[in-house]
């Protein structure tokens, strides 16, 4: 069937700059751009290409540029590009329409319209050069009330203590599997976490063996409704455990990894057969209440000898306030909370763009739920889903979150564009594919240590943000709305986010 | 299930050294947790055998028991345990003299459990090595999402009936239902998102019971050596049942296995 949908991207060449060295074909694995020997050019398919942007970096003649199809239809508001196009994309296949990344709609982005506190003159601010700043933070469940003695000159706490994550700055890695992206890439986070004494998120999808004694030691690892991957040394090497019930950018749903991405490694890691859609329901058939979800949460502190705290993810979604309170009440350690513009490996686009609510809002519902109900200490909250900057972390964590996860920064880091193709497995920067040829251009030393400079970058940042607030402890910021304005936001806006507008 | 020993030394001293390795717990006054430390503190100390009396819905029973040494127990039950009996096991023994609850078997990596009674609702739920044997009937969401990997391959067998959702998103592992006292298959949604794996049901089942995944085949001779294989062990388990093998094998079985490996690859516009 002749499609009627016309090129995403325009496709210029200069072709005096360009040496005919076959690169970009080379770079390429969606076969748009091919060297026609009579002509001795190269030639473009503008229908292939995704707008990823390899050629354009690795060029080495600086000849390519990649823009926006200039050619549109009649503009009409109601009905964008985007609309008709996927319109035409779906009465051609008669399929779902399948997406990657976080949503990009114009939903607002709340913490472009908060601002930070310094201080002036009073309670002056201080200098993270000079004065010790503590960015450490500690993940789990903390005791009501602690018991401290000093009889004998030293302090010692008394109370027994819950298992909790120590993290040196409050930024970790989110739930990423190996099978969505390639094992370059998720070795990569590993190396990085380690390095800079954080957390990497297996996702569901299994620890490989080979991984387990090196990188256990600052690995969560995910138990979701598939089960892949899962025994009991599984949990065990881990730090920390984590029941994915819901995903930011797929709230409600399960997921389905296609055959083709189960390659032989994947299937060993995921304990399936090679080629089998690894299918993950929608829920945890196990789990249809909070008392099995007790359940749950009880068989793998169990399962971990007690030892671990247990980490529950959930989608931001209209009433989970409520249900993340009985999710503490079921024993959760700790809370991840995944909002509107988490993003994914793959997606129906329906979902992706239309259900959850803003991560920002949520953060705030949730400190101020568990706080008016008096557990606020039997959790942590890690925030997740849309996370960009240092600015937007200190944010989050002035809203009330204990740390953040980030994924598609990550990602970003490690060199992808945000194309959205994640679900074809062509990924051209070697992330979100098993083709071993495309992963393997992702070398881990390299990814690795670019994931570590943005940790250290934003952490630095972090502790000069604090030190203008004139604050020597991220612990003192938590929850502290005091330090953050609204600007240009309605009044319902600064209820839910618990935050004055600018000036007040 | 006395222990294998191979030994050039007199009878007596097995039998001592077997007493040794055996222990038992009065679970009458003991919380989960309680009685999970002990059986973990029982393991790590070398026991082998361990039978626990009065037991009462404590939950997570075998759970506990993870070993980087893989240690092994046979543990003995008497009375009801709680939900999510012998949940991630790795590799023991587990035999209930009663009836079990929900859970039983839940993720179990390896290792083998025998209920001498029925069980409850999502009996075998992700489970991925070792065997369940279950003498009379079971509940809902049975063996749902069982799965396998080359030779690892979980089996489940029950005496009688399963409830509902049988078999639901199954990806791997054998089960088979013997409806001992011939009452006829009463579940629906036998089966639905099945894409890997296979049931075997003894007598027969409607079309508008299992999912539209889900193809129903007579059984050939290999499916008959597996069916001889695991319907003997079954029997082995439940002598009290006073049945023999050939009285079960004489029947007719029908075989469920899923019409393809990927039941979505058609559902999405690329």
């Amino acid at each position: 069937m002749k499609s009627f949908v016309f090129p995403e991207f325009q496709i210029i060449r200069d072709e005096e700059s360009c040496g005919q060295c076959r690169g970009c074909e080379r770079q390429c694995a969606f076969g748009t751009h091919t060297y026609d020997p009579a002509a001795d050019r190269i030639v473009s398919d503008e229908s292939k290409c995704v707008g990823c942007q390899r050629c354009v970096i690795f060029c080495p003649k600086d000849a390519i540029v990649v823009r926006p199809s200039p050619s549109f239809y009649r503009p009409n508001a109601s009905w964008s590009r985007e609309k008709i196009e996927d319109l035409k994309r779906q009465a051609e296949t008669g399929g779902v329409l399948l997406t990657g990344c976080g949503s990009d709609k114009p939903f607002r982005i709340y913490w472009d319209h908060i601002v930070l506190n310094a201080s002036q003159v009073t309670n002056p601010s201080l200098d993270p050069l000079r004065e010790p700043m503590e960015l450490r933070t500690f993940l789990g469940r903390k005791p009501d009330l602690m018991e401290i003695s000093s009889d004998s000159g030293e302090v010692e706490i008394r109370t027994e203590l819950y298992p909790n994550l120590v993290v040196e700055t409050p930024i970790l890695f989110s739930a990423m599997s190996y099978g969505a992206i390639s094992y370059n890439a998720f070795r990569s986070l590993a190396t990085a976490a380690c390095r800079s004494k954080t957390y990497f998120n297996t996702g569901e999808g299994g620890l490989p063996f080979e991984m387990r004694d090196e990188f256990g030691r600052c690995a969560i690892v995910q138990v979701a409704s598939g089960r892949f991957g899962i025994d009991a040394e599984y949990l065990n090497t881990a730090q920390a455990v984590e029941i994915k019930v819901g995903q930011g950018a797929k709230p409600g749903i399960g997921g389905h990894l296609p055959g083709e991405k189960v390659s032989a490694s994947v299937a060993e890691t995921r304990m399936i057969p090679q080629g089998t859609d690894a299918i993950s329901p929608a829920p945890h058939h196990d789990i249809y209440s909070i008392e099995d979800l007790a359940t749950l949460i009880g068989a793998l502190k169990e399962a971990t000898n007690y030892e671990k705290p247990i980490s529950v993810k959930i989608a931001a979604v209209h009433n989970f306030a409520a249900i993340a309170s009985g999710i503490v009440r079921a024993g959760a350690d700790i809370i991840a909370i995944d909002g509107l513009r988490g993003g994914t490996g793959a997606a129906p686009k329906a979902i992706r763009d239309n259900v959850g609510i803003p991560t920002e809002l949520a953060i705030s519902s949730l400190d101020r739920r568990l706080r008016e109900e008096g557990i606020r200490n039997r959790c942590s909250i890690i925030a997740a889903g849309g996370i960009r900057c240092s600015s937007d972390i200190i944010k989050a964590i002035a809203l009330g979150a204990d740390a953040v996860y980030i994924g598609s920064a990550a990602l970003i880091a490690m060199g992808c564009t945000l194309c959205q193709k994640c679900y074809t497995g062509k990924c051209n920067w070697g992330i979100c594919t098993q083709d071993p040829r495309l992963s393997g251009r992702l070398n881990v030393e390299i990814a690795s240590m670019r994931l570590s400079n943005l940790i250290s970058a934003w952490s630095h940042e972090i502790r000069e943000m604090l030190g203008g607030m004139g604050i020597n402890a991220l612990e003192s910021l938590r929850g502290n709305r005091d330090h953050l304005r609204g600007v240009g936001l309605y009044d319902w806006e600064l209820d839910v986010l618990g935050i004055k507008g600018a000036g007040e | 299930m006395a222990r294998a020993v191979v030994s050039e030394r007199s009878p007596i001293a097995d039998q001592v050294e077997e007493e040794m390795m055996a222990s038992e717990i009065d679970a009458s006054n003991l919380e989960t947790r309680e009685l999970n430390d002990r059986l973990r503190d029982l393991m790590l100390s070398g026991k082998r055998k361990v039978s626990i009396s009065n037991i009462c819905g404590q939950r997570y029973i075998g759970t506990r028991l993870y070993s980087q040494n893989r240690l092994r127990m046979e543990i003995e039950i008497f009375g009801t345990p709680g939900n999510d009996l012998a949940a991630f096991l790795y590799g023991h023994t587990i035999a209930v003299h009663g009836n079990a609850q929900d859970g039983v078997g839940n993720t179990m990596d390896g290792g083998e459990v025998i209920v001498k009674g029925r069980a409850g609702d999502v009996l075998g739920f992700s489970m991925r090595g070792g065997e369940i044997y279950v003498r009379e009937s079971c509940g809902y969401r049975t063996a749902l999402h069982m799965k396998e990997y080359e030779g690892k391959r979980p089996v489940l067998v029950v005496g009688g009936r399963s409830q509902d959702f049988l078999g639901e998103y199954m990806a791997g592992g054998i089960v088979i239902v013997l409806d001992l006292e011939g009452q006829t298959h009463q579940a629906n949604f036998i089966g639905t998102g099945m894409h890997g794996g296979v049931i075997y049901l003894r007598g027969s089942v409607e079309q508008h019971q299992v999912g539209d995944q889900v193809e129903i085949s007579p059984v050939d001779e290999a499916d008959r050596a597996v069916l001889d294989q695991y319907v003997s062990r079954f029997v082995e388990r439940f002598p009290e049942l006073g049945m023999d093998k050939e009285e079960i094998m004489g029947s007719s079985f029908v075989r469920l296995t899923p019409r393809s490996k990927r039941p979505y690859s058609n559902l999405y516009a690329y």
